[in-house]
């Protein structure tokens, strides 16, 4: 290479962050001593606009032609970083970073040890550098159709947005209706409207939208491709209920041979029982009706008089449906797969299960729903009404014993279901409680008037039990709250007729077969990794796959919904750009080297190796190339390489750190 | 012997290991400062040649961090990782290079506290081996 390498090196102190545990200055002196150094400077904060034209500035002033930044991690900031270097006329692949804060000032307090470790990282960047070759990236176009998975409000508000902008939405949710568990809630915190209210007309509106494709009680079987062009394969679940013939008409529920309902109603949360034909709720969307081969007769045994097929005058009843698979092209996927309420049963102090009348709160909300159960009347199991209600917060919450984290919408919806059991039933409603989280628009103001409210009590502690043991008179045939009051100061005993365990979310229980399948991350806890906290909120580290909702951590309705927007937005960015530039980090052949061996052909995950036959070498698609440099490690004669990760690249930075 | 600082080159794939690195760091968890992070898009791409050449310029152990089996990026790039480090331990073995001194750890996106308990754990342990010696050193 007869140019000659003209490096400028930028150390960013980035604010206190770097600069208050390693020696930026020895740091940036150190380097201007490297070969091929022109510039070697500390700036405050490289990422500002100030920062970026520093490096620009020098550009032109110094000439130079590789540019190396030791800052943050290049998850974050290497585009920034690359976007200054090509805006000052350099190519930006001869650009490296250097993550000196996540790596080194972030994670060790000795200051010396982390100075001579950046000195070692960025010496390793500056002799890297120097071997990179300027790269043109590629560009791929999107697909604008676009797969959500999940019909949950989060699915239902990203679909409609998108679809009301002209995209194609195929939506999958695997429930035979949308709706999920908003659906499930009488009224919503902190305005008391009706959940069925805000949501049915959304749920409509995806029925009836040209734009929308819904497939409900559909899921995922397998993910290919990658932005822009991705292959997806959708199981449909046979319903064996035709869904071009049915039109909700409830006929075939009517005439079925169970004349009462016997299996429990999944969205009644089993408190009440439904027939093996069922409809899943009054304003399921799709209006269609569905069977459960589990309890039906004719599943279980051939021999049921099919009273269903008989009523139904259109024919739709099929019992010889098959699942089917279909197979969808689309550019960009949001996954809005929700949680899973905490399984109350795993804390058996509360007695959850084996104690009657105690409930988790999804169950409350069906049975003071007008169209619940027991159409919105609060009973006990002795047909009676509850004279007094202990509400159990954080269930599953804030515990070392199950999930540490805060569920963030339980203080609220106990609130909310204080209010309501007090209304339906007159009872004295008391909320055990560790600390009250309400910071939400009108939130503090809703707890306030709670706190007003005549005949809601708060006690600040963690229940200890719940128990049918009676110590006085009082207590006998009742349920007892034992829980240390914290703010009196002593152990108290409050008897209740009805106990509402405040479960929290957890992951849903696919969530690790999700996230391999979409090829993303879950944090520790296990719900989905985005991409950066604060910078990327929807994003994943797959570029095309975006958030929304509670797959990705607790939340409330207006944080889904807003979050489900801009997943929807995220995606149209992409989709109106019309195509995406990937990274150029494929892999070639060197013909002259190739011995013709085929043994990176057998390793490529993405059949994009083949065999030449005319001139005997591996050929590599880039088109279909990952950049993941498998093949470069296998190959014996070193013939393939890989751009951005070539061996003597890596090798100079080997040596570059050990020095 | 007693300030010896062992050298340990690690190889991090981009999607699971470097970002619970970068996760260790945003999380402020404080671990030994001997480790110097490689990055690589996959621990697949890691080349038998880059543990070799490491050991010969100076590194006193070498750390692969990849995705746990079955989370791999690129499908199964971890499974030739892994595949090529246990052959490599056994050719280093040969050379007498304790077999330590080349670790093959699967860290994902989330496990921050594992690269701070594998970083303090190989630094330990390859301090106790103490330092590499090359052919050069005994002539």
């Amino acid at each position: 290479m007869s140019e000659e390498i003209r490096v400028g090196v930028y150390v960013c102190h980035c604010g206190s962050n770097i600069a208050g545990i390693i020696d930026v200055k020895s740091v940036a002196e150190e380097a201007s001593k490297y070969p091929n150094v022109v510039v070697s400077r500390e700036y405050k904060y490289m990422c500002s606009d100030p920062g970026q034209a520093l490096i620009q500035e020098d550009i032109k002033q110094h000439n130079l032609n590789r540019i190396v930044v030791a800052s943050c991690s290049p998850l974050l900031h290497e585009h920034t970083f690359r976007n200054a270097t090509e805006k000052g006329g350099v190519n930006p692949f001869l650009f490296q970073m250097v993550n000196l804060r996540e790596h080194d000032s972030w994670v060790h307090e000795d200051k010396e040890k982390a100075t001579k470790k950046a000195i070692a990282l960025v010496r390793a960047a500056v002799r890297r550098v120097a071997l990179h070759s300027a790269l043109e990236r590629k560009e791929v176009p999107i697909n604008p159709d676009v797969l959500i998975v999940g019909g949950g409000i989060a699915g239902i508000h990203a679909a409609l947005t998108l679809a009301n902008a002209g995209k194609l939405v195929y939506l999958v949710e695997k429930e035979p209706t949308i709706g999920g568990h908003m659906a499930k809630f009488d009224k919503t915190f902190p305005t008391l409207d009706c959940a069925a209210c805000i949501l049915t007309p959304k749920m409509t509106q995806v029925r009836a939208h040209p734009n929308i494709r819904l497939w409900s009680y559909s899921e995922v079987a397998g993910v290919d491709g990658f932005v822009g062009n991705f292959r997806v394969k959708v199981k449909r679940k046979p319903r064996y209920v035709d869904e071009e013939a049915c039109i909700g008409c409830l006929a075939c529920i009517e005439a079925c041979i169970y004349k009462e309902g016997k299996f429990p109603d999944e969205f009644n949360m089993g408190l009440s029982k439904r027939k093996p034909i069922y409809f899943p709720f009054p304003q399921a969307v799709p209006q269609l009706a569905v069977i459960d081969p589990e309890t039906c007769i004719e599943f279980k045994t051939g021999k049921c008089k099919k009273t269903c097929v008989a009523a139904c005058d259109r024919n739709a009843i099929d019992f010889t449906q098959k699942e089917t698979i279909e197979e969808i092209s689309v550019g960009t996927i949001i996954l809005a797969t929700g949680f899973k309420a905490f399984d109350a049963s795993r804390m058996p102090e509360y007695g959850y299960g084996t104690l009657s009348n105690v409930y988790t709160a999804l169950e409350i909300e069906r049975l003071v729903n007008s169209s619940g159960p027991t159409a919105g009347e609060v009973v006990l199991k002795n047909g009676q009404h509850p004279k007094s209600v202990g509400i159990i917060h954080c269930v599953g919450s804030r515990d070392e014993k199950t999930n540490k984290w805060c569920s963030r919408v339980c203080c609220m919806y106990s609130l909310k279901l204080a209010h309501l059991l007090r209304e339906h039933t007159g009872a004295e409603i008391y909320n055990f409680y560790i600390d009250m989280r309400a910071p939400g628009k009108g939130y503090e103001e809703f707890y306030d008037r709670l706190l007003q409210e005549d005949g809601t009590h708060f006690i600040r502690g963690r229940v200890a039990e719940v128990t049918d043991w009676a110590m006085t008179e009082e207590e006998e045939g009742r349920l007892v709250i034992r829980v240390e009051d914290t703010l009196a100061g002593f152990v108290r005993r409050i008897p209740c007729d009805m106990v509402v365990l405040s479960v929290g979310l957890e992951p849903t229980p696919d969530a690790q077969d999700v996230r391999r399948m979409f090829n993303i991350s879950c944090s520790t806890e296990g719900f989905f990794l985005e991409r950066h906290p604060k910078l990327a909120p929807v994003n994943t580290f797959t570029d095309g796959i975006f958030l929304a909702g509670t797959c990705q951590g607790p939340k409330d309705i207006p944080d889904t919904v807003a979050q489900a927007g801009a997943a929807a937005a995220e995606a149209l960015a992409l989709i109106d750009r019309g195509s995406i530039e990937l990274e150029p980090n494929t892999a070639y052949v060197v013909e002259d080297k190739c011995s013709g061996c085929h043994t990176c052909i057998a390793l490529c995950p993405y059949n994009a190796i083949s065999y030449d036959e005319e001139k005997k070498v591996a050929q590599i698609n880039e088109a279909l190339c990952k950049g993941c440099g498998t093949c470069v490690a296998a190959c014996p004669s070193s013939a393939i390489v890989q751009r951005l990760f070539e061996d003597a690249e890596i090798l100079e930075e080997i040596e570059g750190v050990l020095l | 012997m007693s300030d010896f600082e062992p050298k340990i080159v690690a190889f991090f794939c981009n999607w699971c290991t470097y970002t619970a690195a970068d996760l260790a760091g945003t999380s402020r968890m404080k671990y030994a400062p001997n480790i110097r992070v490689i990055r690589v898009m996959c621990s697949g791409r890691v080349d038998p040649q880059f543990v070799l050449e490491a050991f010969a310029k100076g590194a006193d152990g070498v750390l692969i961090g990849g995705c746990h089996p079955g989370d791999c990026h690129y499908q199964r790039g971890n499974y030739k990782a892994r595949r090529r480090i246990l052959m490599l331990q056994r050719v280093l073995e040969e050379f007498g290079i304790e077999k330590e001194r080349l670790r093959l750890e699967w860290i994902s996106a989330s496990e921050g506290d594992k690269v701070r308990k594998v970083a303090n754990d190989m630094t330990e342990q390859i301090a106790r081996l103490g330092p590499l010696r090359r052919g050069d050193e005994h002539g």
